[in-house]
Order: structure tokens, then C-alpha cells, then sequence
């Protein structure tokens, strides 16, 4: 359709710019409050800016090693057909649904001091790999996002036209000629946006800085709020941190925003219909091959030994775990509630908008991606506090932070299909007069039933893993499971940690599959 | 009598000025190169595009204040005329209702426009199911359904063979005789303006002018539409 001065259909934009409203304000609403706390109340010490320095460096290495390691890889799976690949891809995005402190437990039982990789060290009269630090940061953060990391580059691989490759093939180019007229072209175009994804989600991540980091060396700017909020109960010296922190990650997402939209985590789309050629030369065959199986060895180890250890302790769980999975369910179905319904009016929104409105609303809503949920956190514990006792709240803050912390990835999921459908049916909608809740019932829910589960699944098991804001507040009478996860691993009591964290692995992804699959379900035209 | 007055459509390089009245109940034919604006004058004229001046009217009524779903008329497009996850009656009780809360008495109106248009049986099928004639009936049966005194045919039927597409324009003059509608269609093909148009407007260099008779209009087409036509 020719673009022009279209009506504007009014019905469908209004909820989604209150949903917007709403964000913005849960974003930028602890600014306010921190700042007005934060008056003077604690300065910021030299401490504080190397947390500074560190957020940025371990976010930076991070992002530069999983990127660079992750093009290998990607060649290797983009120009290589082998039984098991279509599994592998797809089991590439599970790190990002599996609860970050079961990954980090599943590190350690790797690579730890009493670890297997540790006590073959050992046995052999080697000193143990250093697991904590910068070290140990830098290795989570690999495990997490190098999976990412390569899915994005490999989608890269497969936007290139199958064309390229016939024409290279006609031509007959050798591998290297192919490499530099047609691949690295499209790394150069895509490796940034891979990059910076990944830096802007290191910025804020807080778990494996809490486990892995510490001390005067390994302390980010989250770590800093945990233990001003925590060991030296200095609320005000909380407020100037999380100023900090929020500032660096909306300057972040903001100069982000401006490079590359975020990229969408959405079901693996199609991937190559036609392979690159495959080098035929022996030695680039082994490369691949040992690329590929160091991949999928670093991924499937720490789960698997977190996983066996922990089943065998799954019977023995006590009635608290078990309490404590229940609240954890709850909070993870309604911060997915509310993350999807609040992405699929914003979306809507967004699709209605004229282009360029729209854009900036996108952009506005992509900001929720730089708070961190201990920023969110010290802002909730401040409003909060004049009316109430923060820590009765703690769970009804928990779903809130966890809701927005998914809100951006559910709108990312949700937006290609909602402007499809306006595409598609925006007009005949119209023109019938569908509008309002008869056009959400009969027409947006049915035909976006797919992309609405995923959103929903992914927001239920991003929600359930979370370990955040709860460590402020941690109230042993109403811990989450990641937060008495974190609890028992604190207090040495490793069986039982990794007996929950085997529970909790079972419903992240019990809670993904489960949504997934009703999306899945009786689908038709 | 729909009433052009004045009309400028405008978008990126493109600009189409209109001034025309149709006839109530007449059968209007849209002719003109690709590209000209004709499915961009039954946009504006839906409410899809608001023009940059000039006014659309119905019987002396300003239609602009009108979204288009309250609009005295419907639109079939040219695809995507009807929901792949509804049934074929609840795609046609769209046309009674937009909430789909049918009474039986909507029911029974929906099985006697489904048995009109030659669908009896077809109502609880998915369009998926249905040959692309029947879904164009199906298009059909709903705007019959709709009961709108205009009728907007952006080629709806484009993709069907000839003996098929011929088939439903006869049933569009059928529909539009028994029930007083004017249409107006947008057409690739004078065959299709010959067959049932008595009137055409010619859309051509920026212009949409005054509908002529049809038959006078192709047997002695001025040069744009010479050139358009291969004559």
C-alpha cells in the first residue's frame, strides 16, 4: 500500500501509549526518587568509580570475547551439515531461559575448586583454574551469551541471498575469495549490533557478579548497591550508586538504540536454504568439527553436571523449597501477564503509529533494557518506605521489576507479527469496524496466539530464574527459589543448593515448554 | 450520488486531483495505467487516506468525519479479504455484527446470503478450505450482509481465471441490481468495465475524470487511454 496521510485508528494506539507511560515511568521513576534521596547523603568514593570501571570493563570484554568467538562457530554451523544440527541451534537458545544462578552453579561444578576440572587439576599437581574474579565473571558471561552471540551471526549467514553463493560457486571462487567478497561484508554489518547487544546486557547483570565477583577488583556498580543496601545499610549511598548505575545504562541503551535496534531473541526463523560452500580441505573440517563440539561441550557440561547433581538430591527437597517454588510460580505467571499483556498493547501502538512516532515509542520502550532490578530495587524500597515496611512488599516488587525486565524481549517477540497483522488485516478490520476488545478477541489473540505464548514463556521463565531485587529485601519467611538457591550455596549446604537448582531448572523451562507448547497447539491457516 | 468535490490526494510524489460525481445505483468502472491512483481514490474515499483537500460525500454528507468501518459503504481489496482462522459464517457475521455476538435471526441471514451467493452448506468451513471463487463469494455474500448503499471493488477478483472472474462480476451486477448499490471498480481490463459498467472514470496523468459512458469511452479512447489499451 502506498504510505500517505492515513486516518489514524485512535482505539488501538491510546492503551499502548498508557502502557508506555507506565514503563517510563518505572524507569525513570527511581531516578527521581534516588536523586532526591541521594542529595548529598553519599558521596561517591573512589570505590564507587572503580564499580564504575569495572561494570564497563567486564561488560566490554565480554561482549568483544563472545563475539569473536562466536564467528568461528557460526561458520562452522552455517557451512556445515551434520545429524544433530537442528537440535544444537535450537538448544542455543536455551541459555537464555535457564536461571543465570543454575548456570553459575553449573560453572562451578565445572570449573571450581572441588569441581571436576578442578580436582583432575589437582590430581595432576596443577594449580586450580581461577574460577572467581574477573576470571569467573567473564566465563559466565561467555556461557550466557556466547550461545546468543553465534544464533545472531548465523541468522547473518542466512540473510545472505543463496544467489551470492551460487554466482561464488559458478565462479568458482576458492573459500578464502568467498570469505572476503560475501562473509565478512556481512560481519562487518552484523558483528556490532552482536556486540553491543551483549555489552548492554552485561552492564546490568547482577547475579554472576554477586557469586563470581567481589572484592576491591570485582565489584560492579550492581554489586556496590547489593552491599551498601545490605552490609552497610547506607541507603543514601545506595541512592548515589543506583544514580550511577541507571545513568550508565540508560546512556548505554540510549547510544545503543541509535546504532542498531536490539536484536529480537525470537524462535530460530529459517536458517540457511542454501549452505555457503563447505571448505573441503581436511584441516578447515577439523576446525569446524572441534568449533562446533567445544560449543556445544561448554554448553552442555555445567547443565548436565548441575542437573545430575541435583536430581539425586530433588526427593529429599524440604517443605520450604517447595513453599518457596510455589511463590516463584506465582510471581513468574503474573509478571508474564503482565509483560505480555503490557508488550502486546504497546506493540499494537507501535504498529498504528506513523513510522516515525513509532520508532520513538519502540526506542522508548528498549530503554527498559538498561535498568537494572537493583536500581528498580533501592527506587522501590525508597517510595515505598514513608507508607510501609519495604520488606512486607518484597514479592508484589519482585513481579514488578521482573514484569518490566521482560517487557522489552516480549514486545521484540511480539512487534514483526503486530505489524504484520496490521499489514494484513488493519484495513479489513476497518472497514468491518472491528475494533476495540471485539478486534483483540476475534482477531489479534487467534492470529498471534504463537508469538503471544512464546513471549509468555519466555517472560514466565525469565521471571522464575531471577534472582534481583529479592536479594534486597531477602526475607527468609518469603524467599523466591533462586533467592534460597543463593542462600544455601552461601551457607555451603551444596546438596541441597543443588537440589533446588535442579527444581528450578525443571520450571524455567517446564514453564517455557508449557507456554510454547500451547501456542503450538490445534494452529490453523 | 457520491461526490468528489475538489478532491487533492497527495503522497510522495504522487498527486491526483478528482472532481466527479457518481450516480446512486449506477455500476462505475475505475480504468487507467498502473500507478495512476485508482486504488488510492477508493482509499480516500473508504477513509483509509485523508486527502490534502477537497471533500468525499454520500447524498450531501461530508464523509470525513466517518472512520471507516461507520462509512456507507464496503470495500473488498484486492486479497486478504477475510480472516483464515474464522469460519466462513463467522467471516460473514462480521458484516452484522463486529463483535460476533449473533442472535439466531443473524444466523438465519447469514445461511440466506451464504445460499445467494452459491456457498449453502459452506458456513462452518475456514476460507483455507474454499476454492479462491468461493472466497471471493464469500467477500460478497458479506458485503451483501453489510447492507451498505456503496460498494468498493479494489480487483478483488484479479486473481481468478477469466471464466471465473466473469462469473462474479455477473453476480456483483446481480447483487447490485437487486439491492440499488453503486459500485465503484477498479479494473485492469476493459473487458470487465464492457461487461458490467455502464459508466467509467478515467484515472490518467494526475486526473480522475467524470464518469463517461463506457461502451463511447473504449471505442474512441482519447490518446492516454489509446496508449494505455495498445490501440
Amino acid at each position: 500500500m502506498a504510505r500517505g496521510p492515513v486516518a489514524i485508528d485512535r482505539g488501538a494506539i491510546w492503551p499502548g501509549l498508557a502502557v508506555l507511560a507506565l514503563v517510563l515511568a518505572l524507569v525513570l521513576g527511581p531516578l527521581a526518587l534516588v536523586l532526591a534521596q541521594a542529595g548529598g547523603a553519599g558521596a561517591i568514593t573512589a570505590a564507587d568509580w572503580a564499580a564504575v570501571r569495572f561494570t564497563l570493563w567486564q561488560a566490554a570484554l565480554s561482549a568483544g570475547l563472545s563475539t569473536v568467538l562466536a564467528v568461528p562457530v557460526a561458520r562452522a554451523l552455517a557451512r556445515r551439515r551434520f545429524a544433530g544440527r537442528a537440535a544444537l541451534v535450537t538448544a542455543l537458545g536455551a541459555p537464555f531461559i535457564l536461571p543465570v544462578i543454575v548456570a553459575v552453579l553449573g560453572l562451578l561444578a565445572l570449573f571450581g575448586r572441588a569441581g571436576i576440572l578442578g580436582r583432575a587439576l589437582t590430581a595432576l599437581g596443577l594449580p586450580p583454574v581461577p574460577i572467581y574474579g574477573l576470571q569467573g565473571v567473564l566465563v559466565a558471561h561467555l556461557f550466557l551469551n556466547l550461545p546468543l552471540a553465534v544464533r545472531m551471526i548465523l541468522n547473518g549467514w542466512a540473510a545472505i541471498p543463496p544467489e551470492r553463493f551460487r554466482l561464488a560457486a559458478a565462479l568458482g571462487l576458492a573459500p578464502r575469495d568467498v570469505a572476503r567478497l560475501i562473509e565478512r561484508p556481512m560481519l562487518r554489518a552484523t558483528l556490532p549490533g552482536v556486540a553491543l547487544s551483549i555489552f548492554l546486557v552485561c552492564l546490568t547483570s547482577f547475579t554472576v557478579i554477586l557469586i563470581m565477583g567481589g572484592g576491591p577488583r570485582a565489584t560492579s556498580l550492581g554489586l556496590a548497591i547489593y552491599q551498601a543496601f545490605r552490609l552497610e545499610f547506607a541507603l543514601g549511598h545506595a541512592a548515589s550508586l543506583a544514580a550511577l548505575q541507571l545513568a550508565l545504562g540508560l546512556a548505554a541503551t540510549g547510544a545503543g538504540l541509535m546504532v542498531l535496534r536490539p536484536a529480537a531473541f525470537g524462535a530460530g526463523r529459517g536458517l540457511a536454504s542454501l549452505a555457503p560452500p563447505a571448505d573441503p580441505k581436511w584441516l578447515a573440517r577439523i576446525a569446524d568439527a572441534l568449533a562446533i563440539a567445544l560449543l556445544a561441550l561448554f554448553l552442555a557440561l555445567p547443565v548436565g553436571l548441575a542437573a545430575l547433581a541435583g536430581l539425586a538430591h530433588l526427593p529429599g527437597l524440604e517443605a520450604e523449597v517447595l513453599r518457596a517454588g510455589a511463590r516463584s510460580m506465582v510471581i513468574a505467571l503474573a509478571a508474564s501477564a503482565l509483560a505480555t499483556a503490557g508488550a502486546l498493547l504497546a506493540g499494537q501502538a507501535i504498529a498504528h503509529l506513523p513510522a516515525r512516532s513509532g520508532r520513538l515509542a519502540d526506542a522508548a520502550a528498549m530503554l527498559a533494557l538498561g535498568v537494572s532490578p537493583l536500581v528498580i530495587g533501592t527506587g522501590a524500597f525508597l517510595a515505598i518506605r514513608p507508607f510501609a515496611d519495604p520488606v512486607r512488599l518484597a514479592l508484589p516488587v519482585t513481579l514488578l521489576a521482573n514484569a518490566l525486565m521482560a517487557f522489552p524481549f516480549a514486545l521484540r517477540i511480539l512487534a514483526p507479527d503486530l505489524a504484520a497483522l496490521r499489514a494484513d488485516y488493519g484495513r479489513l478490520s476497518q472497514s468491518l469496524g472491528l475494533t476495540g476488545r471485539a478486534r483483540l478477541r476475534l482477531v489479534t489473540l487467534p492470529r498471534l496466539r504463537r508469538p503471544l505464548a512464546f513471549a509468555a514463556g519466555l517472560s514466565a521463565a525469565l521471571s522464575m530464574g531471577d534472582l534481583g531485587v529479592i536479594t534486597l529485601f531477602s526475607d527468609p519467611a518469603q524467599a523466591t527459589l533462586p533467592a534460597l538457591l543463593y542462600q544455601r550455596m552461601g551457607q555451603y549446604r551444596m546438596d541441597e543448593a543443588y537440589g533446588i537448582s535442579a527444581l528450578l531448572m525443571g520450571l524455567s523451562f517446564g514453564l517455557f515448554w508449557a507456554f510454547d507448547r500451547m501456542g503450538r497447539k490445534d494452529a490453523d491457516a | 450520488m457520491l461526490t468528489l468535490d475538489g478532491l487533492v490526494v497527495e503522497q510522495e510524489g504522487f498527486r491526483l486531483e478528482a472532481g466527479l460525481a457518481v450516480p446512486e445505483g449506477a455500476i462505475c468502472a475505475l480504468l487507467g495505467p498502473s500507478g495512476a491512483g485508482k486504488s488510492t481514490l477508493l482509499s480516500v474515499i473508504a477513509g483509509f487516506v485523508a486527502p490534502a483537500a477537497g471533500r468525499v460525500s454520500w447524498q450531501g454528507r461530508d464523509l470525513a468525519p466517518l472512520p471507516p468501518g461507520r462509512r456507507p459503504l464496503s470495500i473488498l481489496f484486492q486479497d486478504q479479504n477475510l480472516f483464515p482462522h474464522l469460519t466462513v459464517a463467522q467471516n460473514l457475521g462480521l458484516g452484522l455484527r463486529p463483535d460476533l455476538r449473533l442472535s439466531p435471526a443473524d444466523h438465519a441471514r447469514i445461511d440466506e446470503a451464504l445460499a445467494r451467493t452459491g456457498l449453502a452448506g459452506l458456513g462452518p468451513r475456514k476460507p483455507g478450505t474454499l476454492s479462491g471463487g468461493q472466497q471471493g463469494r464469500v467477500a460478497l455474500a458479506r458485503a451483501l450482509l453489510r447492507r451498505r448503499p456503496l460498494l468498493l471493488l479494489d480487483e478483488p477478483f484479479s486473481a481468478l481465471g477469466p471464466g471465473l472472474k466473469a462469473e462474479m462480476l455477473d453476480l456483483v451486477r446481480g447483487i447490485a441490481a437487486e439491492t440499488g448499490t453503486t459500485v465503484l471498480m477498479v479494473s485492469h481490463d476493459p473487458a470487465d468495465a464492457r461487461r458490467i459498467a455502464p459508466l467509467t472514470i478515467l484515472v490518467a496523468e494526475g486526473r480522475a475524470l467524470p464518469p463517461a459512458p463506457t461502451a463511447a469511452l473504449l471505442d474512441h479512447p482519447p490518446p492516454v487511454l489509446a496508449a494505455y489499451l495498445g490501440k
